[in-house]
């Protein structure tokens, strides 16, 4: 029987050993907090353009968040990839002869790159944070404000819950071209897109990604979006059970389905 | 120790292995044979817990393989040479796998030197070549030190050094008293390797004992007997006093004759006894790549519809069932060839030639050995359908 542990330094070996990991991990980290100080800079310099509305939902810890739209999707990418490359390359069926406890292979592997993909999310939201107040300038805010620091840590978890979302996908759909060609679209395009269309808003409010964003909001409503029936650490909440959701399917696909 | 009872998988109509039960013991190498598509990886991957069993069960030292405590110490596998993550290199592919099981880094270097694949260690697999991958696969296999042992085609993509080289591993391993499974399509690799045969067609088992036995039941010898052409008196002469003598005697196309039931000093005895020359008088024995041709044919599931191969499968000479007329007539019974056929060498792999071979192991030499894995273009000289390795070449219709 493979110990935990011993399942759980196998992963890490697994996944500091591919290059894939590095650079989709560099991408997330470099797109949110490049797009997040650019948008915060734009923002900033034309500050007099918003509407009243938006000037007075102004929040600049969510400004600080903009990348995330973006960097997200780099998270999907390294999500599914972590997952999706082993089945593949076929290495799935040397895995799971290496650990007939398929529980313990699902969850080790979701354990350790949940685990890098949140401390890489929490870098990247605290690194985007600071840059973005620096480029607000006066506008900005402090770490030491209310509920500030909750946002920027939630920002961190919103990363790291993207991640583990798409690991839980791809291993219900074992593939990762699949994978990737169903939450990208959904991320970029579907959810956001859906976020704005009146009928749907009520629906869309509780995907995952709309759900978990509201944590990165200081001021409620920010910048004059919808107001939600749900607070932002209920909105996390939201998001965790999507989360719980997609490994738990994976874990049954797993389980029950045959190498 | 592996025990199936009764295995059977099912994939949706198709019944991919059907009620098999067999027994792999330790101390020998035991080759699993069968046609392409036949369920040998699907038995694989069943012994190794990976797929389910529909009915049935498969155990290893009484345990199924899914209860086995650290089962990478005692079961090493080989399932498929390109499961590896490409941009991963070799070293850390092994090394993921050994901390799985809590094996020292050490040990991977130690059998990545086995392999011969030292010097690659830190290359990305993505760049190895089939020969390459089959080699990490085996040191995959090897890492945990196992006693049981299961390769799935472990010499496809291996040139001949490494065949050569698996070969010798397969059996050094069953030497340490350790369970050797090897699956195979190619009967006359498995003759050189396996101590113990078992055979399936379609899932079902057809055939389970040791390659000793085998051979016995399946190999047949006979002589080619040539006499001048200066007219057919002389054959008739010989063939009537060959038969007159307990001998079976066939035609082959170009006119040679197949004698069997006799040896060949009495051949030789009998042809001076009335005064008929002979060009030629060598011994033959039938291949055992022949005998399992004859055993999964109507069983390949994969097959050229174009039959001028499938002609080729011929009914041998020496047919144990009945031909009763081979002995009663006097003129010699054609052997039932195509007429395109070119008429030497009849039997598959082996040049005319070829010296006589008592042993199963000089019978599939090396060389068709290689031949065979080299793919269909040899296959082509030879006389065998080689349907299972044509495959590719032709549409894949079952015939019947």
């Amino acid at each position: 029987m493979a110990s935990v542990p011993a399942v759980l330094t196998s992963e890490w070996t697994k996944i500091r050993s591919v290059s894939s990991t590095t650079w989709t991990l560099v991408a997330a980290f470099a797109v949110t907090v490049v797009m997040g100080a650019a948008l915060s800079a734009l923002l900033n310099a034309t500050f007099d353009d918003l509407s009243e509305a938006e000037q007075a939902t102004f929040d600049p810890t969510f400004v600080s968040f903009s990348g995330t739209v973006l960097g997200q999707l780099a998270m999907v990418v390294f999500g599914v990839l972590v997952v999706g490359t082993e089945y593949s390359s076929g290495m799935i069926r040397t895995s799971l002869a290496a650990v007939p406890q398929r529980g313990t292979f699902l969850l080790s592997k979701i354990t350790v790159a949940g685990a890098l993909a949140l401390v890489v999310g929490l870098l990247t939201s605290f690194v985007s944070f600071f840059l973005s107040q620096a480029m607000l300038g006066d506008r900005g805010t402090d770490i030491g404000a209310e509920n500030v620091l909750r946002a920027v840590v939630g920002g961190g978890l919103y990363m790291g819950l993207i991640a583990i979302f798409s690991m839980g996908v791809a291993a219900m759909l074992r593939s990762s071209m699949l994978s990737l060609g169903i939450l990208m679209p959904f991320f970029f395009l579907v959810s956001q897109i859906l976020a704005a269309v009146p009928g749907a808003k009520s629906v869309a409010r509780y995907f995952p990604d709309q759900a978990g964003s509201k944590i990165m909001q200081v001021v409620p409503d920010a910048l004059n979006s919808d107001p939600a029936p749900y607070g932002p650490w209920a909105g996390l909440g939201i998001m965790v059970l999507w989360v719980l959701a997609a490994v738990l399917g994976g874990y049954l696909v797993l389980k029950n389905r045959d190498a | 120790m592996i025990e199936a009872v009764g295995l059977t998988k099912r994939y949706g109509a198709k019944t991919a292995v059907d009620d098999l039960s067999f027994q792999v013991r330790p101390g020998a190498v035991t080759g699993f044979l069968g046609p392409n598509g036949s369920g040998k990886s699907t038995t694989m991957r069943m012994i190794l817990g990976l797929d389910r069993p529909t009915a049935g069960h498969v155990t290893i030292g009484g345990h199924p393989y899914r209860d086995l405590p650290n089962a990478p110490r005692q079961v090493g596998a080989l399932l498929d040479a390109k499961g590896v993550h490409g941009g991963r290199s070799a070293r850390n592919h092994l090394l993921s796998l050994a901390q799985l099981a809590g094996i020292p880094a050490a040990r991977v270097d130690e059998v990545l030197g086995v392999v011969g694949l030292q010097d690659v260690a830190k290359q990305r697999s993505r760049g190895f070549s089939l020969g390459m991958g089959q080699r990490l696969g085996i040191a995959a296999a090897l890492l945990g030190d196992p006693q049981v042992l299961l390769f799935d085609e472990p010499v496809n993509g291996l040139d001949p050094e490494g065949i050569h080289w698996v070969r010798n591993l397969m059996k050094m391993l069953a030497a340490e008293g350790r369970t050797v499974f090897v699956s195979s399509h190619l009967m006359s690799e498995m003759a050189l390797t396996a101590d113990h045969l078992i055979v399936i067609g379609r899932g079902r088992l057809l055939s389970d004992m040791s390659v000793t036995d085998f051979i016995s039941a399946n190999s047949a010898d006979f002589a080619r007997v040539r006499v001048p052409d200066d007219g057919p008196g002389e054959r008739r002469k010989l063939t009537a006093s060959l038969i007159e003598a307990g001998g079976r005697v066939m035609t082959e196309p170009g006119g040679a004759l197949r004698v069997t039931g006799l040896p060949l000093p009495r051949i030789s005895d009998l042809a001076h006894g009335c005064g008929v020359r002979l060009w030629e008088l060598s011994p033959h024995q039938a291949s055992l790549e022949e005998a399992y041709m004859r055993l999964t044919q109507g069983l390949v599931d994969y097959r050229s519809t174009d039959d001028a191969k499938a002609g080729l499968v011929e009914p041998l000479p020496q047919d144990p069932y009945g031909s009763a007329d081979g002995f009663a007539s006097p003129e010699p019974v054609e052997v039932p060839q195509e007429g395109w056929y070119a008429p030497p060498p009849p039997v598959p792999g082996r040049a005319p030639a070829a010296a006589p071979a008592p042993s199963p192991a000089a019978t599939a030499g090396p060389a068709p050995a290689a031949d065979a894995v080299v793919g269909p273009s040899s296959a082509a000289a030879v006389a065998e359908p080689s349907s299972a390795a044509a495959a590719g070449e032709q549409t894949s219709k079952d015939l019947r």
